[in-house]
């Protein structure tokens, strides 16, 4: 038995594999369903139900999706240019911290304060990335390590800020910081729910971001960086240079994600303002292999389950952390099918 | 400096190798695998699944003992999906590791929710107790902080020596030195490098499981979610910070738990001076510095993250 790249590879082929891999988690997770004592055809229909069932339901879905667009597409940006950058979730709370350090007495205009916070923020996530970014391209660290291990001191950070200097006086005692300005508030987009206006901000930023790097010279780079980084050098491109930009868009792109959580959703800083965005973002762009309107499509998919799982815990007797379970699973079945797309095994 | 006046007590230094022991499970693990050429970011949810199956084994009446085996077993599982991704399939190693983190968080959390639903205070297991060795316990100092440990313990340590023999003294060493640096040249000798690779991960996941392992029979008598508490990942940068030595790795980890519990003891002296999260940040500040002061020179294994393919360069 032995491996051997396929000549040719299709558009095709490769949805097909996807659709076959998340069929494949699907049909695995359905085993913890079993388990649990209910039928798993029940389950998934509670789940369907629960996250597109209803007008409410669709709108919990898209709101829930929002975030991990954004997350999603800096994953996919990162690790396109093979930047291991892990630490969406550090990046989100920074872009959330600059919301609510510039956002709350701004000064400014009412309808310049949204595109002003976005911006700030996504700079400030953009140069926080910078950090373990030049650290690997000067001084050779692992910037899967720095990434990773930054996201549990931002969050100590944001711990001290809203137990401490930020902590809301009028917030009856609960650790979160004072509101953003009525003029930073996300317009809703359907009456009754908390769809935002970020899930528009994110799929005109999925086109961008595609327009980018299929387009530019930069995005360009960017996958030829990321592709070969060696006949990069030996063709011209300035590869340390192309990392650094993908580190801006990236870390920006992560940041982005807590503005809209935080202008969209809740108004203020609070600890659990992401439960995981960064992270899931990952899978996001893995499911959509790294493709920016893929990672549209993978972030509904993905908060489907997450909406849907809720559903199911409630109507069924299991925990809903099989959310979890089922998007870690969809990560592993998508890796192993994407191997398809590009090998085959021959006897 | 009666701030650090705590360096005197037996107390201190025993807490420090208490520490340090689940370190020195995970870095020992890491660095087996990525000897081998395979990084392992499935440490971190690999701890989390010991954490969580060998105290469940415990609490559903199983031996301490066989709660480690369990863990292992755990880990070797892991390391068996790691090696099919990585090592036969030759997928990312990063993307293939980081799934394995989430799968192991999660469905830890998951198995746990699901057996114990109405669990709201954690409940306990008899952990295992300090040892009591006639003789080595009685040396003043030394006996206490190292032989009045719990068995798990004095086990990371056997395992330092054993690993570090087996690497560089004996065949076997040398060939799982050699898969990771030059694959092609072990398979010129007519050995196998999947069943090498395989090999390492799993020993290596193995020894990953048994430390998280030790935080809930050991350190701790109950589980709770997020247990783990990114220990894996500074396992990841205490390997480099290790240059890829069983030693260097056992004196790194002990420095860090030192560094760790000095902050705990300087904490609860100084009280509110400073805030509390800035203590709970240093570890993971204290990682990314050794981080940036190894790496420089940092002689990664050669063959790290390079799938091998028969018949291909």
């Amino acid at each position: 038995m032995r491996i051997e790249p396929r000549q040719a590879q299709s558009v095709a082929r490769t949805v097909l594999a996807l659709v076959l891999a998340v069929a494949a988690a699907l049909g695995i997770c359905s085993l913890l369903i079993l388990w649990s004592g209910a039928s798993p055809v029940q389950g998934w229909i509670l789940m369907v139900k629960g996250a597109l069932g209803s007008k409410f339901a669709l709108s919990e879905t898209l709101t829930r999706a929002t975030p991990l667009i954004f997350t999603g597409l800096a994953a996919a940006v990162a690790f396109r240019a093979r930047l291991w950058n892990i630490g969406g979730e550090g990046q989100f709370y920074i872009g959330a911290c600059m919301a609510i350090l510039l956002g709350t007495d701004t000064g400014l205009p009412p309808w310049a304060v949204i595109p002003y916070l976005f911006l700030a923020g996504a700079l400030a996530g953009g140069l926080f990335l910078l950090i373990p970014t030049l650290l690997k391209t000067h001084m050779n660290v692992d910037e899967v390590v720095t990434t990773l291990l930054l996201n549990f001191v931002v969050l100590l950070f944001v711990n001290w800020l809203v137990f401490g200097p930020w902590k809301d006086p009028m917030a009856m005692g609960w650790p979160q910081s004072a509101p953003v300005v009525d003029a930073a508030a996300l317009p809703i987009l359907m009456a009754k729910t908390r769809l935002h206006l970020g899930f528009v901000l994110g799929v005109g930023a999925a086109v961008l971001i595609w327009l980018f790097m299929d387009r530019t010279v930069w995005g360009f780079e960017i996958r030829a960086v990321g592709a070969n980084p060696k006949a990069s050098r030996f063709a011209g491109m300035p590869v340390n240079a192309t990392i650094i930009r993908t580190a801006l868009v990236s870390g920006g792109l992560a940041a982005m994600a807590g503005v809209s959580e935080l202008l969209g959703v809740k108004g203020y800083l609070t600890t659990d303002l992401s439960p995981g965005f960064g992270y899931t973002g990952i899978v996001v762009a893995m499911l959509a292999a790294l493709h920016p309107l893929g990672v549209v499509v993978s972030a509904l998919f993905v908060a489907m389950i997450y909406i849907g799982a809720d559903a199911m815990s409630r109507g069924i007797n299991i925990s809903n952390y099989i959310a979890d379970v089922t998007t870690a699973v969809s990560l592993l079945a998508v890796l192993a099918a994407l191997f398809f797309t590009k090998y085959r095994i021959k006897r | 400096m009666a701030l650090l006046q705590f360096l005197l007590e037996t107390g201190f230094w025993v807490a420090m190798v208490r520490m340090a022991t689940p370190l020195i499970f995970g870095t020992l693990g890491e660095l087996i695998c990525e000897r081998a050429g395979v990084l392992n970011l499935g440490i971190e949810g690999i701890m989390a699944a010991g954490c969580m199956g060998g105290w469940m084994w415990v609490y559903l009446g199983g031996t301490l003992w066989g709660g480690v085996a369990f863990a292992a077993g755990i880990g070797v599982a892991f390391g068996l999906i790691h090696s099919l991704f990585t090592v036969f399939l030759g997928l990312s190693q990063h993307v293939s590791g980081l799934g394995l983190t989430m799968l192991g968080s999660s469905l830890s959390a998951f198995v746990f929710r699901m057996l114990l639903p109405k669990a709201t205070t954690p409940p306990k297991i008899v952990p295992f107790a300090p040892l009591e060795l006639p003789g080595l316990s009685q040396i003043p100092f030394i006996g206490e902080v190292f032989f009045s440990q719990t068995a798990l313990t004095l086990l990371a340590v056997a395992l330092v020596v054993t690993v570090a023999y087996v690497l560089f003294k004996t065949p076997l060493g040398l060939a799982f030195r050699m898969v990771g640096e030059n694959p092609m040249a072990v398979e010129a000798q007519g050995l196998s490098v999947f069943g090498l690779r395989t090999a390492a991960v799993c020993a290596g996941s193995a020894m990953m499981a048994v430390g998280g392992a030790f935080l809930t029979l050991s350190a701790f008598d109950a589980y709770y979610i997020g247990m783990v508490n990114g220990r894996g990942w500074i396992c990841i940068a205490l390997v480099v910070f290790s240059s890829w030595k069983p030693y260097k790795a056992l004196l790194g980890c002990l420095l860090f738990a030192a560094f760790d519990a000095i902050q705990m003891r300087v904490q609860q002296q100084a009280g509110m001076a400073i805030p509390y999260q800035l203590y709970l940040a240093l570890p993971y500040i204290f990682s990314i510095l050794a981080l940036i002061i190894m790496s420089r020179k940092a002689a990664y294994p050669k063959a790290l993250l390079i799938p091998f393919r028969k018949g291909e360069r």
